[in-house]
Parts: structure tokens; C-alpha cells; sequence
């Protein structure tokens, strides 16, 4: 018997029992940016396909997902998928630059090499809310995540009831994706924005989200039963909303949220998104409120 | 479960055999200030290094099988766009000589979270495949709490499990690979007297327990006394240092870094362990921290591990070894804060 001990490749070499298993960490999609748009001085909204047409068809996600981008030296972080998931891996991502990554990425052309992976994290369950009146609540670059569950929605008009967007910026120039109001609008969709600060020209609310909610939920403070809610935004805010549907009788479990935070491997092994001892990447981006409630440090 | 039994001086023999493969083990480092011996894992090559009377280790084996850094990819950039290229950094077998029980549990929770698990890790999972385990049966320290934990024996996740009866070992094999050594070894088959031995071997490490963690119904404690004083008083205290995820065989937390090479034709991808105790661990884009206070994330790290693990995977994130209490500057350790919490202050 030799004493040296056989090497076991846990690869198990192509078509090894677990290799698509293994393979899914660390060994990313090879994917082009196809154009970049600068949506305001700090987002640019990005058209992202992989390249391989086969990967390409066989990326499929649900709304409110999230890949994890990456620029060899440079970083990889997470990024809400934007786009309506019938565009497989032809998607979109738009992104604020904030940092050594997103700001690299604004300062590519068409044609650049990223690599991707994923898609990760929960979603939210729009199939679900068929026949359902649909309150998406977006605060900031909360707009981001609330688009895919949008566009699904628009897609599939007539199986959703009443749908409500309210969105909130800190000032008209920070507004996100101006051009698709009327769009939306057109497709029966009751649009309402708001501003912290009214900019030249401004002509519509000024004040918080929350009173568009109030606005919304009337001098009754009550929501039609049947009702589900989507809030994205800065983690104040979730507080506030979620407080004030709660009062307007929404069931916990109708309210939906998606919660950031640091992410540096989507996959549940680098325990940076943890929230109490919960994972975000696996358990979320995408929680119901009844989740949240039973979350320490949360919100 | 097959036994065997042999000579203490047929050891030596079986060292050398398994010597064609890189064996890691306990050796010396040094002595303290009070001269007491301070022992860690290391590539052994001579049995004469080796000390199988080891208390504890300063560190955790954890550098042979989750590196401080790590290489994760390599990339080769040119002007038309640039490849990955991934290595798992394991091409050969391991051989770990002389784990104790609570190093193997050690191993085995990680499996769960890292390999048994969606998106299973194949830089782990590769170097945890190539092990080859010798356990060895300790001598528990007054600090060890392995007992409270239930790690205090190891049932699977080693390849043979020795325990030492004075003149002779008693070896429990578990794999196909280690019985086939054995076979080179002059052993004999346990007769009644070397059962007797053993298990006055294990009566008497039983009773050598002092240190205790009370872990009933912690996971809802813990929910309890979360605004609990006595996390403050804690954090007051922590250093923020990161050492007790440094030298804890469970701890696995991370960060990846990038960096590219200084003829730009090129770019490394880093994994390097962090510590839920350090300042920037959940920093996110805009500068937020979600846990500036030291006791918040003194907290989150026993969160993560008598709570959160807990719910998961039915058992602890830790296994009582005492190392993180041993190496803290500021002399905190697992039993204390947990019967401090548990007292709500
Ligand atoms: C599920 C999810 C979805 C997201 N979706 C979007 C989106 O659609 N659009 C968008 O613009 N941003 C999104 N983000 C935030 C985005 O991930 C960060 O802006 C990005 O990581 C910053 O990277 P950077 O290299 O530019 O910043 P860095 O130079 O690395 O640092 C800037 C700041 O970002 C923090 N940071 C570093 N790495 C990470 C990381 N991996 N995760 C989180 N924070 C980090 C640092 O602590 C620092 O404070 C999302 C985050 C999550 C968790
Ligand atoms: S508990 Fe001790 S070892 Fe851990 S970070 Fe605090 S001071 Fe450092
Ligand atoms: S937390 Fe401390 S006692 Fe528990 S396994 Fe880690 S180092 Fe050992
Ligand atoms: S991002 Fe690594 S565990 Fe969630």
C-alpha cells in the first residue's frame, strides 16, 4: 500500500456529483456592460449581459434579487437586479457611486468585461399577490429594487388591483428614472412623489413619504383587505412606514421590505450581512415584516 | 466501531508511515512568564517534535484548512478584457496528528455551515476532504467548557480516535484508510481489561471538568437580555482587538479584497478572516455602521453563535475550548458572559 494518500478532487473533475455545486462560489459569469446612462451626477443605470447566450437563457431570477458584480482588483459587491426578469441575464443594474468599485464602473464605456454571479437572496412574492391591490413604497435609491417587482406587475397589468407607487427623494434632482413616470402612469398606476427640499421648477409635494401614505390611506387610516406593500429605502424610513401600515391594518406578513447590508460573498459564508445571527444574502434582501419583528437590530 | 489496542512504542512506526504526507500537529512554541509550555499545530516532520502530552494549542489548526488569507482567484487582464483563474490551494492529502474532541467538533460544525449548505464552499470543502485525522483523548484544562458544549467526545469527523491507557493505546478507527495503516502496526484486539482501562481513562477525564456554561433554553435568554446592562459592561471592557476570532477553531467570518498588480496585467483576489469584534466588520456604502459600539458587536458575535447557530443547525457555534478567553487582553471569557447575561446583569 502506498503511503501517501490519494488526492480527492472535490471537483470530482466535469460532471463530478457536486461540481455545479462548488463551481456556483467564486467562479462568476463572464458578462459585458452593453451601455451606461448617467441617470443623475451620482447613479448611472447599466445594461449588463452575459455573454455566453446559453448562461444568458439560463440565468432566471425573481424580482427583488440581487447579483454580486465584480471587477478583478478593483472589487465585488451586490447590486439589486433592476430590470423584469423575462430579460434572463440581459439585465440592469443602476448604481450610486459611492465607493472604489461604483465609482471605477462609471468611469467604464460600453463594451467592458465584468464578471457575475448569482442570482441571490429572496424575492418579492408578486405571483402571490395576484388580485391584490399593490403598495410599493420607495425612499432614495430604494427606487432600485422596487423596479423588477414594478415591471413584473406592468407586465401582468390586469392581474393586479389597485397599485400605488410613492416615492421620495431628497430633492427633485435626485429623482430616479423621470422618464418612465407617464409609462407608468399609462399602465393605471397611481404615482406619487415626493421631495424633502422643492428644487427650481418643483412643482409637486414637498414633506415626507409618510404623509403621501396618510394621504393615501385617507381619513379612514384603513387599508382595503387584500393589500400588500413593498418598502424599499434608507432604514428610517422603514421604521416609519411600517409603524403607519401596520395602524392602517396590514397583516405583518403582507408588508414586504428589503434590507442592505455589507455583503462580500452573497452565499452565506462571510456572515457580513448578518442581522442579529439572520443572513441577509440567503434569508433576504427580501423579508416580510413578521421576519423583521422577530429580528434583533434589524430596522 | 472497530478497536484496536497496541503498544505505545509501535506510535513512532505509524508517524512514520504517515510521514510520506505533510503531517501537521502539536509542538512546543515556547514557555510562558510563569514557565508553563505554550503549544500550537505545525508541520511536523520528526516524532520527536511532536507532543502528544499538549494541553491546548495557542491557536486553532483552522490555518491548515481556513487560511488567514487566502487566494481566491488570479486574473489576467490585458487591453480585450481579462480571465479568472480559481485554485482551490489544496494538491495534496493532510495528515492532522493529535486533535483533541473539541478541534473535531470544531471541523465538523464548520462542515455544516460550509459545506453542507446552499452554495457550499469548494476552497473549505477541498482542504477538509484531503484531511487525514488522528483524535487524540485529552486532559481537560480548568478552563475548558467542552462538556457544557457537548463537544467533549467526538463521533465522527476524524479517520481514528486514540486514547492513551498508559502503556498502550486504545484506537477507534472510522476509515477504510486508517484501518489500513493499522494493519501495518502490530496491534491486537481489545480484550475486556483494555475496555475496563478505557473507560476509567474517561471516568477520570470527566471528572476533571471545573469550567461550566449553562446553555438551557439560551437561545431565548439571549432574546431576553439583549438590552441587557451587562453587554454594555462587557463592551466597556473589549478591546475590539479581534484576537478571540483569531485563535477560535469556529469563528470563519470574512472579507475579500482586491488588489491588482503593479504592471496592471494583473489582479489577486484575497479572502482574509475577520472578526465580527472589529470596527468596520458591518460598515456598509455611505459610511453607516450598523454595530458602531463595542458591545454590540461583542454581542452579535455570542448571537451568532449560541442564537443564530443554534436555530440552524441544532447546536452551538462553539465548543468550549477556551482558547478566545485564554488569548483576550481583557480576560473575557465564554462562562462569564454567559452566566452574567443569564443573571440579566
Ligand atoms: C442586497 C443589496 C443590494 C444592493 N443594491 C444596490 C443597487 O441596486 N444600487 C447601488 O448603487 N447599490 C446597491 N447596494 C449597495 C452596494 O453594494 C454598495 O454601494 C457597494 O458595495 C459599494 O462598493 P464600493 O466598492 O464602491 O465601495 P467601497 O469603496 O468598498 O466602500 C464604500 C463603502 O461601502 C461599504 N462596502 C464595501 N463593500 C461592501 C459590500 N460588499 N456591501 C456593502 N457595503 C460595502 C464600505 O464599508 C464603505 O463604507 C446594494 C447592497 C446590497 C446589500
Ligand atoms: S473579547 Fe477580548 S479578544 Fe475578543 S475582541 Fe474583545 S478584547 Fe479582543
Ligand atoms: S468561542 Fe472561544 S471557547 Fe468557543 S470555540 Fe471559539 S475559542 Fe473556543
Ligand atoms: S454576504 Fe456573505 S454571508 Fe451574506
Amino acid at each position: 500500500m502506498e503511503n501517501r494518500l490519494p488526492f480527492i478532487d472535490v471537483l470530482g473533475g466535469p460532471g463530478g456529483r457536486r461540481r455545479e455545486d462548488f463551481t456556483s462560489f467564486e467562479y462568476t459569469l463572464p458578462a459585458e456592460i452593453t451601455s451606461l446612462y448617467a441617470l443623475t451626477p451620482t447613479e448611472t443605470l447599466y445594461q449588463i449581459r452575459i455573454i455566453d447566450p446559453t448562461a444568458r437563457q439560463r440565468f432566471t431570477f425573481q424580482p427583488g434579487q440581487f447579483v454580486m458584480l465584480e471587477l478583478p482588483g478593483i472589487g465585488e459587491a451586490p447590486f439589486s437586479i433592476s430590470s423584469s426578469p423575462v430579460r434572463h441575464g440581459d439585465i440592469e443594474l443602476c448604481i450610486r457611486r459611492v465607493g472604489n468599485l461604483t465609482n471605477f464602473l462609471a468611469r467604464l464605456t460600453r463594451g467592458a468585461r465584468v464578471g457575475l454571479s448569482g442570482p441571490f437572496g429572496t424575492h418579492f412574492p408578486v405571483e402571490e399577490m395576484v388580485g391584490q391591490d399593490i403598495l410599493l413604497l420607495a425612499g432614495g435609491l430604494g427606487i432600485v429594487p422596487l423596479r423588477s417587482p414594478l415591471s413584473a406587475v406592468l407586465e401582468n397589468r390586469s392581474n393586479y388591483g389597485r397599485v400605488d407607487i410613492m416615492y421620495g427623494a431628497r430633492n427633485p434632482a435626485e429623482l430616479l428614472f423621470t422618464y418612465q413616470y407617464e409609462e407608468w402612469r399609462r399602465f393605471d398606476i397611481n404615482l406619487a412623489i415626493t421631495v424633502d427640499q422643492a428644487g427650481p421648477g418643483w412643482q409637486g409635494p414637498v414633506g415626507l413619504i409618510t404623509e403621501v401614505l396618510k394621504e393615501r390611506l385617507g381619513q379612514a387610516g384603513s387599508l382595503a383587505t387584500g393589500t400588500c406593500a413593498i418598502v424599499c429605502g434608507p432604514p428610517v424610513m422603514f421604521r416609519f412606514v411600517c409603524d403607519l401600515l401596520t395602524r392602517a391594518g396590514l397583516p405583518p406578513q403582507k408588508m414586504f421590505v428589503s434590507l442592505e447590508r455589507r455583503m462580500h460573498c452573497g452565499r452565506g459564508k462571510c456572515c457580513r450581512c448578518n442581522i442579529g445571527s439572520t443572513y441577509t444574502c440567503l434569508d433576504g434582501p427580501v423579508f416580510d415584516y413578521w421576519s423583521v419583528m422577530n429580528l434583533k437590530e434589524a430596522i | 466501531m472497530l478497536f484496536k489496542v497496541f503498544a505505545k512504542d509501535e506510535l513512532p512506526k505509524l508517524f512514520d508511515l504517515l510521514a510520506a504526507n505533510p503531517v501537521i500537529a502539536p509542538v512546543q512554541k515556547g514557555v510562558d512568564q510563569h514557565g508553563v509550555p505554550l503549544f500550537d499545530f505545525d508541520v511536523v516532520h520528526d516524532f520527536a517534535d511532536l507532543r502528544l502530552d499538549y494541553t491546548s494549542t495557542i491557536h486553532s489548526a483552522k490555518r491548515y484548512f481556513l487560511p488567514y488569507a487566502e487566494t481566491l482567484a488570479t486574473f489576467t487582464v490585458d487591453k480585450g478584457g481579462w480571465e479568472k483563474q480559481v485554485d482551490l490551494n489544496i494538491d495534496r492529502r493532510q495528515v492532522l496528528f493529535g486533535l483533541h474532541a473539541c478541534d473535531i467538533n470544531a471541523l465538523n460544525k464548520l462542515d455544516k455551515v460550509l459545506v453542507q449548505s446552499a452554495y457550499p464552499n469548494p476552497f473549505y470543502a477541498a482542504k477538509r476532504r484531503n484531511m487525514f485525522i488522528i483524535g487524540l483523548q485529552c486532559t481537560p484544562r480548568p478552563q475548558c467548557f467542552c462538556r457544557s458544549m457537548g463537544t467533549d467526545f467526538a463521533l465522527h469527523g476524524f479517520d481514528m480516535f486514540l486514547t492513551d491507557l498508559g502503556d498502550s493505546y486504545f484506537a477507534e478507527i472510522l476509515s477504510a484508510a486508517a484501518f489500513q495503516f493499522m494493519a501495518r502496526i502490530v496491534t491486537r484486539e481489545p480484550g475486556h481489561d483494555d475496555h475496563e482501562r478505557y473507560k476509567a481513562v474517561v471516568a477520570e477525564k470527566n471528572g476533571r471538568f471545573q469550567a461550566k456554561v449553562d446553555s438551557s433554553d439560551l437561545t431565548k435568554i439571549l432574546d431576553m437580555e439583549f438590552e441587557s446592562p451587562a453587554w454594555k459592561a462587557w463592551g466597556d471592557k473589549c478591546l475590539s482587538c479581534g484576537t478571540c476570532a483569531n485563535v477560535c477553531p469556529t469563528c470563519y467570518c470574512y472579507g475579500v479584497e482586491e488588489n491588482v498588480d503593479l504592471d496592471l496585467t494583473g489582479a489577486v483576489k484575497t479572502r482574509r478572516l475577520h472578526s465580527c469584534n472589529l470596527i468596520d466588520f458591518a460598515v456598509v456604502a455611505g459610511g453607516h455602521n450598523f454595530r458602531p459600539h463595542s458591545h454590540a458587536r461583542l454581542k452579535y458575535r455570542y448571537y451568532h453563535k449560541h442564537r443564530g447557530f443554534v436555530e440552524a443547525f441544532e447546536e452551538a457555534l462553539c465548543v468550549g475550548c477556551g482558547r478566545c478567553g485564554e488569548a483576550c487582553l481583557a480576560g473575557i471569557t465564554v462562562p462569564a458572559v454567559i452566566a452574567s447575561v443569564r443573571e440579566g446583569g
